[in-house]
């Protein structure tokens, strides 16, 4: 009886579940889900990353990356993966992060493979587009800035400019980089993980502080709730499909700037769908790191992020930051 | 993406057009404003300063011509050149400097922290390798030509014309903001002109102007060109005027009060509650900021934009008008201006106009001299009496006036003297 049970018990969920779907759209389908299953924070680490030298092996790095893709996707294949993030004829955005220049900014080897297996995955170079607030950035971080209508193209927020009108969500009220209104079919955020002397930490919900006109503007009250304000805009809430956050070298004090005395190799990535839990589990990271260090919790500096807590609130329900909720998957 | 003007806190929307409702309210850029007459701009002598001054007026002329068209845009306010930045950047005066290249600015009493490569809250600040710039020094973004009474100073040359100038960037950030297109961008996103400040002092000598009024934005974040202008204005018989929220530091204050002649200052509530959660500062520092103005002789004007269910309560109306009187004294004009919708604000009704009489009625009977109506044109409230006879001694229609009764600053008809810069 049980085992004929089951089944009809599994439909009758997946019944609620696609009526959930239409009746809440994508809110009632991430309710759905956050209530039915853990939200995956795929952990990628290689101790063998950098090989016997300091720079990166690109060779692993695409091993790595591809193991974290398949563990979150549940694929036996990177192909397979990749191709639940974009679909051909999308452009897809790379949101990089290049503020700190060269040392604590995303790596453009990173980038590289990240490129490589869009193409894999039937997306053209021509569709790819690498950006961030500044082109100054990006050429410091060591990326060339390139519109050629052709190839990847990469460029900062001041190519395109932003958006005339306002976009509003709750304490923010910015104007929308171009670049994510109206080139994006899909974004990839790959921020990098690291402290930030304001913010508490930036990783993936931060970084989108790079698609806005005023940041500056928000990062009072160590940017709570700003940053889980910013998130909810509307382009940056649907065009964001996937976050690679890139811990190959982090940073847990000092930060945003590049300082190398508290950034260590930590030759990982941290990747999920979900920015709110990709946050807490880095977080914790930099947390874990800074007590071994003989350092301040963030908490005790007075800096926590508690926008990460906000971010997963009622009214933002932009993912969990509930560890019981997380499954954090280590490849 | 979905539109909608009225954007309720808790709900993603897009505002509506941009289109300023309320226009002609105190110092919003103007649509439709004087324009810089280009033949007054003529020179005498063919030389290589009248060339230079020539060569201005386009720039000059292009930027005032596109503010009326709703300019400036931030689509369009893409990318100065690396060359063309370097004129505009210039050390900062107000900063300290901290380990690890980072800075603390020492201008307003935010007091940012800011690591190298970025900027302050204004926008217009930025640590360069823990060294601390001004990035607007002469890199105007709106310039055009206003009545002093627009800013408002009815008190302050009325009748005359005010250069008024801005820069991009402010050091708060109110949720009513008329001119947040240009006051919470930074400069690189709006369209500027090179316009150092000879060349303003000049142009607004040219145009006929006795004054030169820095405004729109919020001109603390623009000090280092504000105090070289003001200076360069005196050094041609131009006054300065401020028009400002007086969100700034005792020092850079008291240095400012020798530069300029006088300032308008946006109190914008009398509680603590409205600054955090409406403006994105503190009223204790205005407040201090506004008594040290007066003890240095600062002509001072206050105007209170009264917003419907967020600070026009009568307790706060009479316990602002109390503190004014008691610390500034009663002669210190305050405005109380009609609110229109704007910016983040949307979802409230402009102010009933029962309200600002209320306002007016409780400043008037705890004894302050002259309180006006703002953004109210015809209402007899825009006019000057004399405290003593109670006749009208500035008559106003708008940002027009009409008649003047005044004899080296006192009623023509009792002799009674009435407070202001009146020459």
């Amino acid at each position: 009886m049980r085992q004929r049970l089951e089944p009809n018990r599994r439909a009758f969920l997946k019944t609620c579940a696609a009526g959930a779907m239409l009746v809440g759209g994508t809110h009632g389908l991430r309710a759905f889900l956050t209530a039915r299953e853990k939200t995956k924070v795929v952990f990628a680490r290689d101790l063998q990353l950098r090989g016997a030298g300091s720079s990166l092996d690109s060779g692993r790095l695409l091993k790595m990356l591809d193991r974290a893709m398949q563990a979150l996707y549940a694929t036996d294949s990177p192909l397979e993966a990749w191709k639940k993030v974009a679909k051909p004829g999308e452009v897809v955005g790379l949101k990089v992060n290049g503020l700190a220049g060269r040392g604590i900014s995303t790596s453009v080897l990173l980038v590289e493979v990240v490129c490589a297996r869009l193409q894999d995955a039937g997306i053209p170079q021509k569709d790819i587009v690498i950006w961030d607030r500044l082109n100054a950035d990006l050429e410091r971080s060591g990326f060339r800035v390139a519109t050629y209508q052709d190839h990847v193209r990469c460029f900062g927020n001041e190519t395109l400019g932003y958006e005339e009108d306002l976009a509003i969500y709750g304490s923010v009220g910015s104007c929308l980089a171009k670049t994510l209104t109206q080139v994006c079919d899909a974004v990839i955020n790959l921020p990098v993980l690291k402290d930030h002397g304001i913010a508490g930490v930036t990783m993936a919900l931060k970084n989108m502080f790079g698609a806005i006109h005023n940041p500056n503007k928000y990062h009072l009250n160590v940017g709570d709730p700003y940053v889980a304000d910013a998130n909810m805009l509307p382009p940056i809430r649907q065009k964001v499909r996937l976050h690679i956050c890139d811990a190959t070298t982090a940073q847990y004090e000092g930060g945003p700037s590049y300082m190398p005395q508290w950034t260590w190799p930590c030759n990982s990535l941290l990747v999920s769908r979900d920015p709110v839990a990709l946050d807490f589990v880095g977080w914790q990271m930099l947390e874990q790191k800074r007590a071994e260090k003989g350092m301040k919790s963030l908490r005790a500096l007075g800096r926590a992020p508690d926008y990460i807590a906000t971010a997963a609130d009622a009214n933002h329900r932009l993912g969990t930051n509930d560890p019981s909720q997380i499954e954090k998957a280590e490849v | 993406m979905s539109k909608s003007s009225n954007a309720r806190k808790g709900e993603a929307s897009f505002s509506s057009d941009g289109t300023r409702r309320g226009q002609g309210a105190n110092d919003a850029l103007p649509r439709d404003s004087v324009l810089v007459s280009l033949s007054r701009l003529e020179a005498s002598e063919h030389d290589r300063r009248t060339f230079l001054k020539l060569a201005s007026v386009p720039c000059l002329t292009a930027c005032v011509g596109s503010c009326m068209a709703g300019w400036p845009s931030l689509a369009q306010g893409a990318g100065s050149t690396a060359a063309e930045d370097s004129r505009f950047i210039v050390e900062a005066q107000f900063y300290e400097k901290l380990p690890f290249k980072k800075i603390r600015c020492k201008l307003c009493p935010r007091e940012c922290v800011i690591d190298d490569r970025e900027r302050g809250y204004c926008g217009v600040r930025e640590n360069r390798g823990g060294s601390y710039y001004t990035l607007v020094h002469s890199r105007v973004c709106a310039a055009h030509i206003d009545p002093i009474e627009k800013k408002p100073l009815f008190h302050f040359s009325p009748g005359s014309l005010a250069f008024s100038v801005a820069t991009a960037g402010c050091n708060v950030n109110c949720k009513f903001c008329q001119n947040w297109d240009i006051s919470q961008s930074r400069p690189e996103q709006v369209r500027n002109t090179y316009l150092p400040p000879k060349d303003l002092a000049s142009v607004a000598r040219q145009n006929h102007c006795p004054a030169i009024a820095y405004t729109y934005s919020e001109p603390v974040v623009f000090y280092e060109y504000m105090r070289d202008a003001a200076e360069a204005g005196h050094a041609l018989g131009i006054k300065s005027v401020v028009v400002s929220g007086g969100f700034i530091q005792q020092e850079p204050l008291k240095k400012l009060c020798q530069s300029v002649d006088a300032i308008k200052v946006d109190l914008k509530a009398f509680s603590e509650k409205y600054y955090k959660e409406v403006v994105n500062g503190e009223l204790k520092p205005v407040l201090e900021a506004i008594v040290t103005m007066r003890k240095l002789g600062m002509w001072a004007e206050l105007v209170y934009l009264v917003v419907p269910t967020l600070n026009d309560s009568e307790a706060e109306f009479r316990a602002l008008a109390q503190w004014i009187k008691s610390n500034l004294g009663a002669e210190v004009p305050l405005h109380f201006s009609r609110f229109y919708p704007q910016y983040l604000l949307n979802n409230l009704p402009p102010t009933p106009m029962e309200t600002l009489e209320r306002a007016k009625a409780i400043a008037d009977a705890e004894g302050l001299y002259y309180v006006y109506l703002g953004n109210t044109p015809g209402n007899a409230a825009e006019n000057t009496y004399c405290p003593k006879c109670r006749r009208i001694v500035v008559e106003r229609i708008g940002f027009t006036v009409k008649e003047m009764h005044l004899r080296k600053g006192k009623c023509e008809y009792c002799q009674q003297p009435i407070a202001g810069v009146w020459q």
